[in-house]
């Protein structure tokens, strides 16, 4: 690990417009700074703002950023009403990462690709233009969507895959106010080899993230993974789906490990709404979806992956 | 009495014994101070002026070190030195080895390989130093092969060839001809490599996470260049060892080399990324079974051909078709293991190496065959039991085979299976039933153990036999107590120190029966001494609860001692026994699973073994082995698999995050049946060794209940939903 300063804001100002890193959970970047991935030579603690409550705002909610996600899953508002955020969160790490890491953090992890944590490799995420060695080297858990010559890691998370399905906003302040980032625009394709993860900007920090009214429909969030807990998603759904009358009226769907990014394609979403539940319906949604998909050897497997466990949700969401 | 162990003692002494310790559920002697944090683990010994040392690995897959550019990082804080000392180990040894492994790490034999060691005041600031040290090299990696499959093979060692196997399979009315394939798998051992090194003028004290000690002290001294009797290892607690801790690695030698130039004490250890890169791997195999039987089941051919890998001259090949040897009949026999030799880290012992992967393909060939040939696959593996050890002609010492079969049957509920696949859908899930059959070689290892009896009665027992968390305190303190009569908790045990009497170490789980063994002899002795004192003979004493009765004479034990402690050193060595007599553990894994009709993956709903290895010396800690077996066995199954890139040989999940050890929900409430068995022929204690019998054929049983549930027959061990989806059955 390299030398670092470490302070503790006491204020949102005093961690805004700092090129500091913010640091709250740090089970993260910490591991990232011990294998020297990450060398930022300034962290910021930001664990003492007021920023871990979750509260009623209008029919949705805020949640803030501070709020472990553990809290959040058991949170009865929550669960109440936006289960499938509950389960997702719930599906990812283990009971302490859990503990430690929150709400802001969890939307900022980096991806677990094995040539990103070992420094002997090539890699254009940790070092730009170094080349990527996933591409023909071990890519079993790599991205089919949206990937580039430069970078095909996926996002790792759970969370943000319900975030995405139930089309929440990050809310980032920054040294010249706030704005606002749909969840589905936060984190970034990979592109040339230099994009960034996200895009949150040095100097800015994220306050809270913000769900909309309950939306109507089932919630249900499916990983498939190679063990029952503690590993990443081969695949994983954030689905709500509403039918009525036969048909299916209210479609949102989210993916993860799939993509850099938890991957939204509204394509899909149309694809169902007004349609009999039904295998020919969810066999067209998931051509739409994966169209464009693109294996690389070690990962192809997740096209039919997919395609199969989008039919299982879609079964599971429309079943009377 | 010899120590050589040529004809079997079928006094069964142990069962004549009064005090009733011997095979009961004793919680460890240790376990309070272990889940209380007081154990003291390798790295945990805080000694004055400690150094801290951090090794460096290459960043080329093979080739020349030319310069290592130590100025650079010198002046950094607290650095004390980098060393590339000639002694560094290029590679760990081997277990049982006994002498210095590869040296010299100015060669680089594959990447990762520990080429320098940079120490420092402290751990942060080794680090640091040793992630900026600059290497040059000269890379040949060129030169290297890194993919198994691409890489030539050399010629089987030793191969089994009798009669004629294509004649058998051309000639037999069912045959099946497979090829399997299982994916390499770490120790991954809880508590890393690591070692403190001090040096006293010329005597060094290493504490270290050890198995065999008495090995691993010629390892070190060798490596060192000095004489062993001036090496003393300290090895009281070890975190898991799995046959990575067999023999030294790269941390001992490098902190001693360290500790002896600086002249205070060194202390390295290995990252967990370190461990799984540069210590053991359990290789890759192929493996091509072909079986043929008559229309009655029984075997006329047998084909077990295996293809692993290793590193140049390394002389270890995963004994794949170990137990095949002498399992199943079969007249007309090809059984061979070929070496393919690639630059990844060095392979060597993995838990039950040989049969841990050899036996779940085997198990799952036999489960085809009998779908084949249309019999039960519990019948066909009973109507080939040979009557003695095919090829050799030597009787099986004792083998519990098909009371395993039928015991674990009969606990399972295996009456409920349907024979034929895909009858059972529970929501998404496919529902099935497996069996295989369970067999690991059982051995004798030379062993030694000291047995004091203080004249209060106190017992103590001293061996450097290791605890790798298998209970050797706790067996080794019941078979003193039971010989000698006293209350278990009057009982000391001390081991790990190799100041001690040489034991058998923990390996091919042969520690429990062989040092063991030594101490039941040790006892022996004092027993004679004791029945002579009382004036009766010795098969007349009875010792019981510090008392000493025979004939019609008793004493309490403190009287007959008069204020004399007795001391006996035992010594147990293999003989004849291990020659006449096939020995060998058996079982049978029975399991269900639920196989996920859409995303293939699979889950273990039930699984029960059943064990005989002779005699049971604690019920709880023999069952704690059997379950921690089985779960290395779903492992095995469903999610243990090393990725090496097959362009350069790196390791590319070399961590617990990426290197999938089964979770708890992974692992369902197991079954475990320890079936009561006496085999003289193993041992004194008429035990044999537990510790690697529960992996041994449990993943094969996994492969036939997904066959069964879903009619996917896996051939690529671990079944991860990749493996199985393309053939999967239609799910709406």
């Amino acid at each position: 690990m390299r030398e670092f300063t470490y302070s503790r804001a006491a204020s949102l100002d005093q961690a805004l417009g700092t090129h500091a890193r913010p640091i709250a959970g740090a089970t993260n970047l910490v591991d990232l700074m011990k294998l020297e991935v990450e060398t930022p030579d300034a962290l910021i603690d930001i664990t003492r703002l007021d920023l871990s409550r979750i509260e009623r705002a209008g029919d949705g909610v805020r949640i803030g950023a501070l709020v472990p996600n553990a809290d959040c899953a058991a949170d009865p508002l929550i669960r109440r009403h936006w289960p499938v955020l509950s389960s997702a969160i719930l599906a990812g790490a283990s009971p302490q990462l859990r503990n430690k890491a929150t709400t802001g953090g969890n939307l900022c992890q980096r991806t677990r690709c094995g040539y990103f944590t070992d420094l002997s490799t090539c890699c254009n995420k940790r070092t730009p233009g170094s080349g990527c060695d996933a591409l023909k080297g071990v890519n079993h858990n790599h991205a089919i969507l949206g990937t580039s010559d430069a970078c095909i890691a996926t996002y790792p998370g759970d969370m943000a895959v319900a975030l995405a399905a139930l089309d929440a906003c990050v809310q980032i302040q920054g040294p010249d106010g706030m704005r606002q980032v749909p969840l589905r625009e936060f984190h970034r394709l990979p592109g040339t080899a230099e994009a960034p993860d996200n895009v949150l900007q040095p100097g800015e920090i994220i306050t809270a993230v913000t769900l909309p009214a309950p939306p109507p429909g089932r919630q249900i969030y499916r990983k498939v993974r190679e063990r029952s807990s503690y590993a990443f998603a081969l695949v994983s759904i954030a689905a709500v789906i509403k039918v009525e009358s036969g048909l299916i009226s209210h479609a949102r769907l989210a993916f993860g490990g799939l993509a850099h990014k938890p991957w939204h394609d509204p394509a899909v979403e149309a694809a169902l709404i007004g349609q009999p539940p039904g295998q020919a319906v969810f066999q067209r949604a998931a051509d739409i979806l994966l169209k464009d998909a693109r294996g690389f050897g070690g990962n192809n497997f997740k096209i039919p992956l997919t395609r199969r466990t989008l039919a299982a949700v879609l079964i599971e969401a429309t079943r009377d | 009495m010899s120590a050589t162990y040529d004809a079997p003692d079928r006094r069964n002494l142990l069962d004549h014994m009064r005090q009733g310790v011997i095979g009961k559920p004793l919680d460890r002697p240790e376990g309070p101070l272990k889940v209380t944090g007081r154990a003291p683990y390798a790295a945990e010994y805080d000694l004055p002026r400690c150094a801290e040392g951090v090794l460096v690995g290459a960043r080329v897959s093979n080739g020349r070190v030319t310069a290592i550019h130590r100025d650079e990082v010198s002046a950094m804080p607290g650095v004390l030195g980098v060393f590339a000392d000639p002694a560094m180990l290029r590679r760990p040894a081997q277990g049982g080895a006994g002498k210095a492994p590869a040296q010299d790490v100015t060669q680089v034999d594959y990447k990762g390989q520990p080429v320098a060691l940079v120490v420092a005041e402290t751990f942060e600031q080794a680090t640091a130093a040793a992630k900026a040290l600059r290497i040059d090299y000269e890379d040949s990696s060129d030169s290297a092969h890194f993919d198994p499959d691409a890489a030539g093979v050399e010629p089987p060692k030793k191969p089994t060839d009798l009669g004629d196997l294509e004649a058998a399979m051309r000639d037999a009315p069912h045959h099946v001809d497979l090829i399997f394939r299982t994916e390499g798998h770490a120790s991954a051992a809880m508590e890393p490599h690591a070692a403190i090194a001090a040096w006293d003028g010329g005597e060094l004290t290493l504490h270290g996470s050890f198995q065999m000690v008495a090995y691993n002290v010629p390892e070190l001294a060798a490596s060192l260049g000095v004489d062993p009797a001036r090496v003393r290892i300290v090895s009281p607690y070890v975190g898991g060892g799995f046959g990575s801790k067999l023999g030294i690695s790269h941390d001992a030698v490098a902190a001693a080399v360290a500790a002896r130039e600086l002249g205070r004490p060194v202390r390295v250890v290995l990252t967990r990324q370190q461990v799984f890169e540069s210590v053991i791997r359990r290789s890759e195999t192929r493996q091509r079974l072909r079986l043929a039987c008559d229309e009655t089941g029984r075997l006329v051919g047998l084909g077990h051909e295996a293809r692993v890998s290793n590193l140049p001259d390394e002389k270890f090949a995963e004994p794949v078709t170990q137990a095949t040897k002498f399992l199943y009949a079969g007249d007309n026999r090809r059984l061979a293991v070929q070496v393919t030799r690639v630059a990844r880290l060095t392979a060597g012992s993995v838990r039950a190496p040989g049969e841990a992967v050899g036996m779940q393909a085997l198990e799952a060939a036999m489960d085809e065959l009998a779908e084949t040939a249309g019999i039960d696959p519990i019948a066909l593996r009973k109507r080939n039991l040979p009557d003695k050890a095919p090829g050799e002609g030597i009787p099986f010492s004792s083998r519990t085979l098909v009371e395993a079969l039928d015991r674990g049957a009969a606990a399972f509920g295996w009456d409920r299976r349907h024979a034929r696949p895909c009858q059972t859908r529970e929501g998404e899930w496919w529902i099935g039933m497996g069996v295989a059959s369970a067999a690991r070689v059982n051995m004798l290892a030379p062993a030694e153990a000291r047995v004091r009896l203080h004249p209060d009665g106190r017992v103590e027992v001293e061996s450097d036999q290791t605890d790798i968390g298998t209970g050797s305190y706790a067996i080794l303190g019941q078979i003193a107590a039971e010989m000698l009569g006293s209350p278990i908790d009057r009982v000391t045990v001390a081991l790990g120190d190799s100041r001690l009497p040489p034991g058998a170490g923990s390996g091919g789980s042969f520690g429990a029966a062989s040092t063991g063994s030594a101490v039941l002899r040790a006892c022996e002795a004092i027993r004679a001494e004791l029945s002579s004192r009382l004036g009766v003979a010795a098969e007349e004493l009875t010792l019981q609860d510090g008392l000493a009765r025979g004939g019609n004479r008793s004493d309490t034990l403190v009287g007959l001692l008069g204020g004399d402690m007795l001391e006996e050193t035992g010594r147990i060595e293999p003989g004849r026994t291990g020659k006449d007599y096939s020995q060998a553990t058996y079982g049978a894994f029975f399991c269900e699973v639920a196989v996920n009709a859409f995303t293939a993956e699979t889950r273990i709903r039930r699984m029960t073994g059943a064990f005989g290895f002779g005699r049971v010396l604690n019920a709880k800690t023999a069952r704690s082995q059997c379950l921690g077996g089985m779960v290395w066995g779903i492992g095995s199954a469903l999610t243990e698999a090393l990725q090496f890139d097959l362009r350069d040989g790196h390791l590319v999940n070399h961590d617990l995050a990426g290197y999938h050890v089964p979770v708890h929900r992974d692992v369902p409430a197991l079954d475990v049946i320890l079936l009561e068995e006496r085999d003289a022929v193993a041992s004194p204690l008429q035990a044999k060794g537990v510790g690697e019998l529960g992996i041994c054929g449990a993943a094969g049983a996994v492969a036939n209940a997904i066959y069964n549930a879903c009619g996917v027959r896996p051939y690529r061990f671990p079944m991860t939903p990749d493996t199985l989806l393309d053939q999967m059955p239609d799910p709406f």
